[in-house]
């Protein structure tokens, strides 16, 4: 068993895991944080996709105990005081989910993307990053086009608190 | 939100949800005291079953049963079926093997399933059913079809005399041979529909929640028709009737086809919890376990020819197909690749003569049912394959030939059952044509040659057959259910609207279009409408989603109950301002008298309804109206596509350069969502034509099992596509509406292979044309 220290979406907090216990399980079914999924076991569709210590990661190829220490952001913690996120809004705005099973890591993947390529982000560099995100309903037009809003949204957020 | 009427691009009312991870999906769903199943799975492709040994499992910790097929059986669990009955050529009835939820006797396909573990974690219910020991007398497989057919090929099922399930024709097989005799030219392709997995992103899963006191079940699961679900597993499969079952279908991820039908794992499930003393039991599929067990797709073998006359007319198709239905028949099996596939193989053309036979076969392989588009992808990619190939071979432009064989009449009865009821192929190949710029192509091809690359294009002019369908009609050809559906308007004390429907969205935005009905009818704002679907309880009944039905027969099922709902509230109105029904109008949220000032607000007449003190003579009190419509015909979405690619001639490797469609779709109710569709579906198309393949080796193993092996179309694989659309309203429903959910998986594999065929200049060609596969033809060409 290992003990974790951890932060999930702000709030610090303690548990005990198996030591095989995977991330991604320990979200869903110690915390019910439900929104990060799984959609296949061998790391390819990206449907689990966190934040931890800011950065993305596949929550199924880590293990909780791992994460020890760490902070982890997931999709329930990314709208603040009941307003969605810039990237959450422009998946609304451009149609950019249908199921939504694979929308969650879709928009942690997005803005995991402006974090570390800025928010100038062109169609080809969007559609290669998404490389280890699968989406079976949109045939990912409509997510191209919510990211790349998307970011610029968020560029124009990053502007306004520079100022 | 605000009204948002028949044709807005209104925002999806569902997204919240989704986005901010509060989606709840039957996996999501918690319930205390929750056992978890695994299920022991066949490791061999055909063997018989000699020994089931349990002992060590089932003294694992946290084991709480081990659970097997002759006691599944031995329970009354009845066998699984396929709900359509199709005959064969002779007249005698399709030899249907037995399917139990978990084998018996023998296992047909890796993957089967021979037993069942509960325990009290998923981690311990995995490891118990490792530790099952099954020992098996392997038996000798055979996976394709062709092969199943041959003199001395392993028998499956002794129901199947040399694994045929039915040998089936349709059209004027006479009058075919005649034209063909007639013939100036003839064309002939031998044509293969690659098999595929549908690969929801969410796997199927199953929360059984069972009551002891009261013997009642609450199914929660994975499917895309709650009510069939419910039906089938009461009435067939002995489970528990229907009154003490009830079927949930929360959010879903994904259908396409694959969460249709009642499989093994549901079944199993219910009975195991009973069984086991359980009150709550979850099996959730692993993706492993879903390439496995969720049913596949096409997997035809078909040759085709096609007879034109000296001007270059068509005046017969002849096809000959052989499916591979896997190792069962599947629920609509026996109908996907007969009713559902060889009734289009007159495509958009007028074509006097077609006669069509198939051959169903079993495969030691995963059974295999409809994938979006059902039967539809097969007819058309038999088609405009052949459409463009003949083009090629007469020496004239495809877009020519094809428009040169138009239908332009309508109705139009062809020879195999269907009578399209409208439709304008022209108008969709000149958009499709203007908006690809197939005019200056040829400046394009050579500007690419300079580059060393080899560039085409390609055309697909598809039509499909949706909306399925009138009851009669369907019974009449061996459909065991109705393909009617129903809804049921609730209109609150305060206004507020409930519409309960027997549709069932996973991902088609019915909250949100099925809302734009009533907003449209009574001008009252999105946010003031609820529709709930997906549950046994809260509606009574429905037919689900599936065929690109939802729009053309369960919104027309909503259209019906709010034309009555409309009718009460005038007469409610008209009592209430002393005025005749035919003076009240609806609109905005008020009730008015028309040319008057004479107003109620809408809620008003809602109230007036329930308070009932002031109702006209004899009226019931209430505002609720439910109703059930049986489409009249078909409908016929049709379009055409054209598909521009560069290929890497030292490499083989497919760039998709362009891609244009150009769909008619009738009258739509939300241009966003639609597009929307149509993205999808094209995507599932590019990747069948590009990417997409099941392999199994020789003895029956599953090669592409996984993420890694099965290649899944990625955001890089794709370009954006120009989507556009015409309208021919179709008489067939009160809307006009003939449905657009599958439309791009059916028309758009032609639409690539043409454009690569033409690239590489080889008509021979399989799908998918991976980059090996085109490469390969490159240099059989040169």
């Amino acid at each position: 068993m290992a003990n974790l220290e951890i932060t999930i979406n702000g709030k610090e907090t303690s548990a005990t895991v198996e030591d095989r216990t995977l991330l991604v399980d320990f979200l869903r079914e110690q915390r019910n944080l439900t929104g990060t999924h799984i959609g296949c076991d061998t790391s390819q569709c990206g449907a689990c996709v966190v934040h931890v210590d800011g950065k993305a990661v596949k929550s199924c190829t880590m293990l909780a105990a791992q994460a020890n220490g760490c902070e982890i952001k997931t999709i329930e913690g990314v709208a603040s005081d009941g307003q969605l996120h810039p990237m959450q809004e422009a998946f609304h705005k451009n149609h950019g989910l249908q199921c939504g099973f694979c929308t969650p890591g879709m928009v942690m993947a997005g803005i995991d993307m402006v974090n570390r390529l800025g928010p100038k982000l062109s169609e080809k560099t969007i559609r290669a990053e998404l490389e280890g995100n699968i989406c079976r309903c949109t045939g990912y037009h409509n997510i191209v086009k919510s990211i790349a809003a998307g970011a610029k949204a968020m560029g124009k957020g990053m502007k306004k608190a520079a100022q | 939100m605000g009204i948002q009427g028949i044709g807005a691009p209104a925002l999806r009312k569902e997204d919240k949800r989704f986005l901010t991870g509060k989606g709840k999906y039957t996996d999501d769903i918690k319930v205390a005291g929750t056992h978890y199943a695994a299920f022991v799975r066949s490791p061999h492709a055909h063997a018989k079953i000699k020994k089931i040994n349990s002992k060590a499992a089932s003294k694992m910790a946290g084991v709480v049963a081990v659970l097997d097929g002759k006691q599944l059986t031995g329970d009354g669990i009845g066998n699984i079926i396929c709900g359509w009955m199709v005959h064969s050529k002779d007249g005698s009835p399709m030899n249907m093997g037995a399917w139990s939820a978990l084998a018996t006797e023998y296992v047909r396909y890796v993957g089967d399933g021979v037993a069942l573990v509960v325990a009290e974690t998923q981690a311990q219910a995995v490891a118990a059913a490792e530790a099952v020991e099954v020992s098996y007398k392997v038996l000798p497989a055979v996976v394709s079809a062709v092969d199943a057919m041959k003199k001395g090929a392993p028998q499956l099922h002794p129901e199947a005399k040399n694994n045929l399930i039915f040998d089936w024709e349709i059209g004027n097989g006479a009058e075919t041979d005649a034209a063909f005799k007639k013939a100036a030219n003839i064309v002939e392709m031998d044509i293969r529909n690659n098999r595929l997995v549908a690969n929801p992103m969410e796997t199927r899963a199953a929360l059984v929640e069972y009551d002891e006191a009261e013997d009642h079940y609450t199914l929660h699961t994975t499917s895309q028709n709650p009510h069939v679900a419910r039906l089938l597993l009461s009435a067939f499969y002995q489970v528990a009737p229907e009154n003490k079952l009830r079927v949930i279908a929360p959010d879903v991820g994904g259908g396409f086809g694959a969460k249709i039908y009642v499989y093994p794992e549901e079944i199993a499930c219910l009975w195991a919890a009973k069984r086991a003393g359980v009150s709550a039991l979850k099996w959730t599929s692993s993706r492993s376990e879903a390439f496995l067990s969720d049913a596949h797709g096409r997997d035809h073998v078909s040759t085709a020819k096609m007879a034109f006359d000296k001007n270059n007319k068509i005046i017969g198709m002849k096809v000959d197909t052989i499916a591979n239905l896997g190792a069962y028949m599947s629920l609509f099996s026996s109908a996907t690749p007969t009713y559902l596939y060889a009734t289009l193989l007159s495509g958009q053309y007028n074509i006097p003569n077609v006669h069509a036979n198939v051959r169903t076969v079993y495969t030691n392989t995963v059974p295999v049912d409809a994938y979006r588009g059902a039967g539809r992808p097969e007819a058309t990619y038999i088609m405009e394959r052949m459409m463009t190939t003949a083009a090629r071979q007469l020496g004239v432009d495809p877009a020519e030939l094809r428009r040169k064989n138009f239908i332009k009449s309508f109705p139009h009865q062809t020879p195999v059952i269907m009578c399209y009821d409208a439709g304008d192929f022209g108008v969709s190949l000149d958009a499709a044509m203007k908006a690809s710029d197939y005019a200056n192509f040829e400046k394009r091809r050579k500007s690419s040659k300079r580059k060393g690359k080899l560039r085409g294009i390609g055309m697909s002019c598809y039509i499909e057959a949706c909306g399925i369908a009138p009851s009669a009609a369907v019974g009449s050809l061996g459909a065991g259910v109705g393909l009617w559906e129903s809804a049921e308007v609730r209109v609150n004390p305060v206004g507020t609207v409930e519409v309960l429907t027997g549709s069932h969205s996973h991902g088609q935005g019915h909250e949100t279009t099925f809302a734009q009905l009533v907003s449209d009818r009574f001008g009252l704002p999105a946010e003031n409408i609820q529709v709930v679907h997906g549950d046994t309880d809260k509606v009574q009944f429905g037919m689900g989603t599936y065929g690109s039905r939802s729009g053309a027969v369960g919104m027309s099922a909503i259209e019906k109950a709010l034309d009555k709902v409309e009718i009460k509230a005038k007469k409610i109105a008209a009592h209430l301002l002393e005025a005749s029904e035919g003076d009240i109008e609806i609109k905005n949220g008020e009730v008015s008298v028309k040319g008057t000032d004479k107003k109620l607000l809408w809620h008003e007449i809602c109230l007036a309804a329930y308070m009932a003190h002031n109702l006209p003579e004899g009226m019931e009190p209430g505002l609720k109206e439910g109703a059930f419509y049986d489409p009249t015909n078909f409908t016929f979405p049709a379009g055409c596509y054209i598909c521009e690619v560069e290929v890497d001639p030292d490499t083989g490797e497919t760039t998709i350069v362009q891609f244009v469609a150009a769909d008619d779709f009738g009258k739509i109710i939300n241009p966003m969502i639609v597009e929307g569709q149509v993205h999808g579906g094209l995507a599932q198309g590019i990747g069948q034509a590009l990417l997409e393949n099941v392999v199994y080796d020789d003895e029956g193993q599953l090669i592409s099992a996984s993420y890694m092996d099965y290649t899944m179309p990625r955001a890089d694989d794709l370009p954006n596509f120009q989507v556009s659309t015409t309208e021919t309203k179709t008489p067939s429903n009160p809307l006009g509406i003939k449905g657009c959910g599958e439309a791009g998986a059916i028309g758009s594999p032609p639409a690539v292979i043409n454009a690569i065929t033409d690239a590489i200049g080889n008509n021979d060609l399989t799908m998918p044309a991976s980059p090996q596969n085109v490469w390969a033809a490159i240099q059989a060409a040169k």
